[in-house]
């Protein structure tokens, strides 16, 4: 009605205009929105890219944001813990830590303009996405401005923590894996020591393994399944020293030999239990981080994990007696024995942060202050991933013979990782679905498959180019 | 009002009676109008912000290697080629969808239509049966989903439990390749209220005189279901036809809960077993933002689109009950 007293009836021309205004009022803001849109989509909020360093002296008070993965209270009061310290380091900037932050999050929002300062993630399997599409910046140009030695930072986490020679993400912490067992059921079994090569695995897993009367699995002695717990490929191939990706990042799993033992192996103990009774018990296995765990209640004698489930069975209060040592490697790899497989976290400063100046600072700390990476991970029992933290007298769990193990491995200059690929470990991601065909004998020909994979592998990295 | 000759647009695009419509009635058409424009605005800038811009960009960006971060760039067919030659899990995440088109429609639709037809015939209890089959499609999905794959856990699941006690061997359910998208379509059925309380109306909207004349006639059960119930029924059960061929196609959160609640795994892969609960539209949600092909996931949602267009019309043109030239007057 307001429309009708405006514009009284008048001529064809103020009919005509009327008429543009309100196609106007109309399509602008659509427009508008759009125009935004399109920007937000194709830049990812416009933030600077280049290094706006402000200097070490510009000590203008400023708050920052900080996402992180972690969300157990334990796990939040240690994060709290050490952004106090850096806060008593760095008076004039005030960090607002946000908890329980994943990747699908942290993507959503650098391609919608709102990204945090600082962000980190538990896997490093996005680093080579974050890197290639400059998602996250280049740290580089800091490292050397404030001359970081990353010497003091091991070969193969420096490796997961970059791609293609930028380094977009510092490493924070690490998780090492190696093999637990479970010291009663090995003395009731007549075992004295852990296996120290596959096949002694396998023997071991066999004489460990208790069925019930109707042949269904009560107590297992290794689970073999894919996808139980941590049980996965890229967990069991570094102790045949495979690797997944050729030096120019195409794919490599029907080239490597490792793949097709590592793989008959498994099958093969697969086959020992029934792939079908293996299935029936990983799908009664508790959830692997509740005190339901399956070792930690004792129906599985041993298994591959990370160094946190030494904290786990302490804070669940279980009351398995265990012990743990480096994975067991190929019968004709002696030589690897001592190393593993190593992941991590990783940290940086997505593209849109608005301090980068204090967010590098913030980094910086968390990653390098030997105090403050070695009282973190002593907090939530992870691995440290300087070696400074390592032998820091603050770092109390390495006294933990249990948790020595992994700092042992993750010290082994032949301990491996996934490499970083430009689309998020998509080789991963093909390789899963095949790894369960494989075991479940759907998979008749092994080397034509990882011939398929290998084509598959390198078609998907074609779309990233 | 002077000016007798109007624009030549305005001439061409009004039916020519409306020249003798006197210039004050005009004035006033028009000021409808452009409050009926005004009224309909918010709805236009929603279409355009959320339905026809993202569809338009949606297009180009199939047409770009965009993992919407770093600036696009154009590369012609390159990921409509990926999708035809190389992706190496779409034709599985196709099947699986084409699997749930073929089973999961059609006994969705004869579940509810078999609830309904009892429960409208219930003389005693019908408002308790009712409620209590529409109550599951009230749950939350992910929710729903967590526990019904809780209940069909091959060893620890009361549903096996109560097979074995029937001497019964229950199978590996949301564990094993081949009874994974069966549980999938148990789940379906047990949430097809909605379904069920729109043919439940469109039941009880059939004349009794019809069913009377027929019996009159000598029709037995059969044959007033055949050609009394069914041709009464029928635009409703094309709509549900129609919405469950379009929600199959989309078919994600229960597929993607189901695979994950079961393999327990947080790293886990969507398609849990052995990718036979992959689904063409978690192949969209995996390719964009899992693994950086943004452009690629455009390909397939247009591809995705596309089909379920394709569907809808072929629907409708060849159910009968409902007259596409009639829908178009």
């Amino acid at each position: 009605m307001f429309l009708h007293r405006r514009t009284p009836a008048g001529s064809p021309s103020t009919r005509n205009s009327t008429r543009a205004r309100l196609a106007a009022a109309a399509v602008v803001p659509a427009l508008a929105l759009a125009l935004t849109g399109t920007t937000a989509a194709c830049s990812a909020g416009g933030g600077s890219t280049a290094k706006a360093d402000t200097g070490a002296e510009d000590t203008t008070p400023v708050t920052i944001t900080f996402w992180h993965g972690l969300s157990s209270p334990h796990e939040v009061a240690s994060i709290d813990a050490v952004l106090a310290k850096f806060h008593q380091k760095y008076p004039y900037i005030t960090v607002q830590a946000v908890k329980a932050q994943d990747d699908d999050k942290i993507n959503q929002a650098i391609r919608g303009g709102t990204a945090p300062d600082v962000a980190s993630s538990f896997n490093a399997n996005n680093v080579g996405g974050w890197c290639a599409s400059g998602a996250f910046q280049d740290l580089g140009p800091d490292i050397a401005a404030d001359h970081v030695d990353m010497t003091q930072i091991p070969q193969a986490v420096q490796s997961y923590t970059a791609y293609a020679g930028k380094r977009c993400t510092m490493p924070w912490l690490a998780d090492t894996f190696g093999l637990y067992y479970n010291k009663k059921l090995f003395a009731a079994a007549g075992i004295t020591a852990p296996p120290k090569t596959m096949t002694e695995l396998a023997d071991d897993a066999k004489k460990l393994t208790v069925r019930n009367p109707d042949g269904s699995i009560k107590t297992a002695g290794f689970m073999p399944y894919f996808g139980a717990y941590e049980m996965l490929t890229e967990h069991l191939l570094p102790s045949w020293g495979g690797s997944w990706l050729k030096a120019d990042g195409t794919s490599n799993t029907a080239s490597d030999p490792a793949f097709v033992s590592a793989l008959t192996w498994q099958k093969n103990l697969v086959d020992w239990f029934g792939a079908d009774k293996l299935a029936k018990f990983k799908a009664g296995m508790g959830d692997e981080f509740s005190a339901q765990n399956a070792f930690e209640t004792g129906a599985l004698a041993m298994m591959v994990d990370g160094e946190w489930r030494t904290a786990f069975i302490k804070n669940d209060k279980s009351d398995v007696d265990y012990g743990t040592a480096p994975m067991p490697v190929a019968d004709d790899k002696p030589d690897l024995y001592g190393s593993g497989f190593v992941g991590g976290n990783v940290i940086g400063i997505p593209r849109g942060a608005k301090h980068p100046a204090a967010a590098w600072k913030l980094v910086k700390f968390l990653t390098t202050d030997p105090d403050a990476v070695a009282s973190f991970a002593d907090a939530i029992g992870n691995v440290p991933t300087t070696l400074a933290a390592l032998d820091s007298p603050d770092f109390t769990l390495a006294k933990d013979p249990n948790f020595a193990t992994f700092l042992e491995v993750f010290k082994n200059p032949k301990t491996s990782t996934t490499p970083a690929s430009p689309n998020g470990g998509a080789y991963l991601t093909n390789f899963g679905p095949f790894a369960d065909k494989w075991q479940n004998g759907k998979v008749p020909d092994l080397k034509a498959g990882l011939a398929d994979i290998d084509k598959q592998n390198d078609a998907a990295l074609k779309l990233s180019q | 009002m002077s000016t007798p000759i109007l624009p030549a647009r305005t001439f061409r695009r009004r039916p020519a009676p409306s020249l003798l419509v006197p210039p004050a009635l005009r004035a006033q058409h028009r000021r409808r109008r452009i409050r009926v424009l005004l009224f309909l605005s918010p709805w236009i800038v929603g279409f355009g912000v959320f339905l026809a811009y993202p569809l338009v960009m949606t297009f180009w960006l199939s047409f770009t290697n965009s993992d919407m971060i770093s600036t696009p760039h154009f590369v012609g067919l390159r990921n409509y080629r990926y999708l035809l030659h190389d992706d190496p899990l779409i034709w599985q995440a196709v099947r699986n969808t084409g699997w749930l088109m073929a089973v999961m429609v059609p006994t969705q639709v004869l579940f509810a239509l078999g609830v309904a037809m009892v429960t409208a015939r219930l003389k005693a209890g019908a408002g308790l049966f009712r409620t209590v089959f529409y109550l599951p499609a009230l749950a939350p999905p992910v929710a729903a989903t967590v526990a019904f794959v809780c209940l069909f856990n091959p060893s620890t699941g009361p549903v096996n439990r109560a097979l074995g006690l029937l001497g019964v061997h229950g199978p590996l359910w949301f564990d094993s390749p081949t009874w994974s998208k069966p549980a999938l379509t148990l789940l379906t059925l047990w949430g097809s209220g909605t379904m069920m309380v729109i043919f439940l109306a469109a039941l009880l909207d059939v004349p009794a005189e019809l069913y009377e004349a027929a019996h009159l006639d000598g029709a037995g059960p059969l044959k007033r279901f055949r050609f009394v119930t069914l041709p009464s029924i029928s635009p409703v059960l094309l709509f549900a036809t129609v919405t469950a061929v379009i929600a199959t196609l989309q078919y994600f959160t229960q597929a993607m809960v189901a695979s994950q609640t079961a393999n327990g795994n947080i790293q886990a892969s969507p398609g849990f077993p052995g990718g036979s609960t992959l689904t063409f539209s978690q192949q969209i949600y995996v390719a964009g933002f899992n693994q950086f092909h943004m452009g690629y996931a455009c390909a397939l949602a247009v591809v995705m689109f596309a089909v379920a267009m394709a569907f809808t019309v072929v629907l409708l043109r060849r159910g009968s009950g409902f007259d596409i030239e009639e829908a178009a007057k």
